[in-house]
């Protein structure tokens, strides 16, 4: 149906021209799956926006290939005639639905416009077809949820109200550009589900962009492996799966996260103990109970995996240990020392010993503040260095987590993600605490940084003989590091057990969804 | 240690960056280099005046009366046959004095005003943005009257006034700024590390929430200046034979059909020096955002 030939595409900045793709071939055919996977910056995005017209020329230049789709080469179309077929017989679906939908305009009305403008659908019939549309792909009570705004949505229901905008012109070619990165694991197991549903139902079909190959391990037939712009391996999925033949898609097999922890050994008594602690807030005059009567301890050594999905509480949890948001009530025991009713001054001290790795390391890091001085601010300021001595020390740790030393005046926006993380690693360190809070530290991680940062942390934690509470919404990746992990649902626990029991005997329901959720599993 | 890990000392020791690379990036730019270099030169003469200026201000010749610029008087005289550029030089002195005071004045309560709101939020920001609300709401007019009327005319007093009715939208400015910051997850980070408040609002939400301030601090000082003039010309601010721009402009505008040099020469020095203001701030907001052009 869409068979690419040869395409390549270049890019020209003040350093010169980028060949963005070079020589890429592939194709898709009705009722299966293509998977394009790579990356950031390994031009998978690049080639499907290039067939498109979707990418800005210049800087862009497509430079040579063909493109044939249903006999029309697209690269040979004018402007006019690719927005023809842009949307109506090719349609996309984003990473992100919260910045592809309107805020200001209900759900249903964003879906009837395109039936009322494009296919002059009357008012009730293009509801009629809207509410069909939000039932096919699995929208609740679609008479009700038509009149409502983007943000009253969930991530996962978002997604599927993008989905359903593609379908409206009954696309015959579906391009998902990440369609799951942003989600939780078991919403995006339900929007892979939806995909392949779909796919059978209509026979389209899909082309798919990801950088994780245990995404695409359930769904997709083709298989294509891209690395700075170049592919370097391309076959049906069991072949790229059972013998992967380049060593980068063999690095990103490595990269499924898999494996266990071999348990540490563990002293009896804890460093942290958590005693029916309750965070609730005030929202619309309604209480959230964001975290609800939730007891356990993190013993001193141990890594305490937390699991759950989005809204569970867990990010809540994990900033109430620190004092971060208040608790409503309960009890926090830090070494002895009571969190909750701290005095500021000793409150400062008991910083020195706890820290925290976020999620997003472009909102994590100070954009006005160099790696030296992000580094150095925690030395400062318990006086753990002077003025003279803490440039030695920075530039140790910067060692320790691995960036070069060169770097030190840099600015957080000239790093990758998988630097910056490492920055912020470095500055949770800094302190020697004993403690750290590591919240989705690795979520927002191409599959590839994503395992060497874990493994960071891994070395770091045994070198400094951290405690660590690591968050995630991803069994897979808590089980390589967690010693015992703690199941939260709605601000509660299910379930906590060792790593092991956990894995192989679960014993609550939520818990099996969890594991049943995990990518990839047919790998394992 | 090999040379490249020297150098990375020596660069961390050189210590906290961001003001010395905004110096570094501002020296660079040709445009606000010019700006600073004319707004300096002015304050010189400004503050020189008395000593370098032509004629006396308050001399007056009636019998020479308005004459275009001649060698005599560069930029002519005024209907009084007092010379222009003598009075240009004199009414700088108020103008910028009123400009920059008033300004200063204005960012520094708006600035901690706003920072201190937003960042502490809850019934803190509702008692201190209430009041700038009732500040905002009370006539503007009947407030400096009343002051002129209980102090007598004062030069500071003006100055002082002005400031407090302007920092009124920067607070605002700030507050918004800042309120968007707070929620960043290195704003979290730096309270985790055990930082006071106050540092950090001076070291991490401050640097960040500069852009619009500075912008809005170049649009402030023409404004002051305007304002002076309209005060003046009410008969509360600066009184004949002293001067200012505003009040040149003012009366250069009356005459302007006659003797229309007694309204563009004012005009001129006063958009010369908007200009390498708009210039400076530019610059010194690309050289703040560290995201800009990078060697």
């Amino acid at each position: 149906m869409l068979n690419v030939n040869g395409l390549t595409i270049s890019f020209t900045s003040r350093e010169g021209t980028t060949r963005a793709v070079d020589n890429v071939n592939f194709s898709v055919t009705a009722g299966s799956t293509t998977a394009i996977i790579g990356e950031s910056g390994s031009g998978k995005s690049v080639s499907c926006y290039g067939l498109l017209g979707l990418i800005p020329q210049p800087p862009g230049r497509i430079e040579s290939g063909s493109a044939l789709f249903l006999d029309t080469d697209l690269l040979r179309l004018n402007k006019h005639a690719l927005r023809q077929i842009r949307g109506r017989d090719i349609a996309m679906v984003f990473q992100d639905p919260m910045t592809c939908l309107n805020p200001y305009m209900r759900v249903g009305a964003q879906l009837m416009e395109p039936l009322r403008y494009h296919r002059g659908a009357s008012q009730s019939e293009a509801k009629r077809q809207a509410l069909d549309l939000m039932a096919e792909v699995g929208i609740r009570d679609p008479e009700i949820t038509i009149n409502y705004y983007p943000y009253q949505f969930s991530g996962g229901m978002r997604q599927r109200v993008m989905i359903a905008m593609a379908l409206i012109n009954e696309p015959s070619l579906l391009i998902a550009d990440e369609p799951t990165t942003a989600l939780d694991v078991t919403v995006q197991a339900q929007i892979l589900k939806l995909l392949s549903d779909i796919q059978l139902k209509r026979n389209i079909g899909i082309l798919m962009i990801s950088h994780d190959l245990a995404v695409v391990a359930d769904i997709a037939d083709q298989i294509i492996v891209m690395q700075e712009g170049k592919v370097v391996e391309c076959g049906d999925r069991a072949a790229i799966f059972e013998r992967p033949q380049h060593p980068y898609t063999r690095k990103l097999l490595a990269s499924i996260p898999q494996g266990q922890k071999i348990p540490s050994s563990i002293s009896p008594n804890p460093l942290v103990s958590v005693r029916n602690l309750c965070s609730w807030f005030k929202q619309d005059n309604e209480t959230v109970k964001a975290v609800n009567d939730v007891s356990f301890d993190i013993y001193r050594g141990e890594v305490l995996g937390l699991v759950g999905e989005s809204g569970s509480g867990k990010s809540t949890l994990g900033r109430s240990l620190l004092n971060l948001v208040p608790a409503t009530s309960g009890q926090i025991l830090f070494d002895g020392h009571e969190v909750i009713s701290l005095a500021a001054s000793e409150l400062k001290s008991l910083r020195r010993r706890m820290q925290i790795i976020f999620q997003d390391p472009f909102a994590s890091l100070n954009p006005r503040m160099t790696v030296y001085d992000t580094l150095a601010e925690p030395l400062l300021l318990h006086k753990l260095e002077t003025r003279s001595s803490a440039a030695e020390r920075v530039l140790e740790i910067m060692d320790e987590v691995g960036l070069a030393r060169s770097y030190v005046r840099k600015y957080p926006h000239e790093f990758s993600g998988g630097q910056r993380q490492r920055i912020a690693i470095g500055r949770a360190l800094a302190s020697r605490p004993d403690f750290i809070v590591a919240d989705e530290a690795v979520s927002a991680l191409d599959v590839t940084i994503q395992a060497q940062i874990l493994d960071l942390m891994k070395t770091l934690a045994q070198e400094y003989g951290l405690t660590m509470l690591f968050i995630s919404h991803d069994l897979a990746v808590i089980r390589q590091l967690a010693d015992r992990v703690v199941v939260l649902q709605n601000g509660e626990i299910v379930e906590q057990a060792e790593t092991t029991a956990l894995f192989e005997h679960p014993q609550q329901d939520y818990t099996r969804r969890l594991l049943e959720a995990i990518p990839g599993k047919s790998l394992l | 240690m090999s040379t490249t890990s020297i150098n990375a000392l020596v660069d961390a020791e050189q210590g906290s960056s961001l003001w010395r690379d905004a110096w570094l990036r501002l020296s660079r730019n040709r445009p606000a280099l010019a700006g600073f270099a004319v707004l300096i030169l002015f304050v010189l003469v400004a503050i020189l005046t008395p000593w370098v200026a032509p004629y006396d201000y308050a001399q007056q010749n009636l019998e020479l009366g308005a004459t275009p610029p001649s060698p005599d008087h560069w930029l002519g005289t005024d209907i009084f046959g007092r010379d222009l550029l003598t009075q240009i030089m004199y009414g700088g002195r108020i103008s910028l004095a009123v400009g920059f005071i008033a300004t200063a004045v204005a960012l520094l309560i708006g600035v901690s005003w706003g920072a201190i709101a937003g960042y502490m939020g809850g019934r803190i920001d509702a008692v201190m943005m209430r009041l700038v609300d009732i500040l905002y709401a009370l006539p503007f007019m009947i407030f400096i009257v009343l002051l002129m009327v209980v102090f007598g005319r004062n030069m500071l007093l003006l100055f002082l006034a002005i400031g407090a009715v302007e920092w009124l939208t920067m607070a605002r400015i700030m507050r918004a700024q800042v309120q968007s910051l707070r929620q960043q997850e290195f704003v979290e980070a730096a309270v985790s590390l055990g930082l006071s408040p106050l540092a950090i609002i001076w070291r991490h939400v401050i640097p960040n929430a500069l852009g619009p301030i500075i912008v809005y601090t170049t649009l402030t000082v023409p404004s002051v200046m305007l304002l002076e003039a309209f005060l003046s010309f009410l008969g509360l601010g600066v009184q004949p034979p002293e001067t200012s721009w505003g009040l040149l402009i003012s009366f250069g505008t009356e005459t302007m059909e006659e003797y229309p040099w007694l309204l563009f020469f004012p005009g001129l020095v006063l958009a010369i020096t908007l200009f390498a203001l708009n210039f400076l701030g530019d610059g010194l907001r690309d050289a703040l955002d560290v995201r800009g052009a990078k060697d």
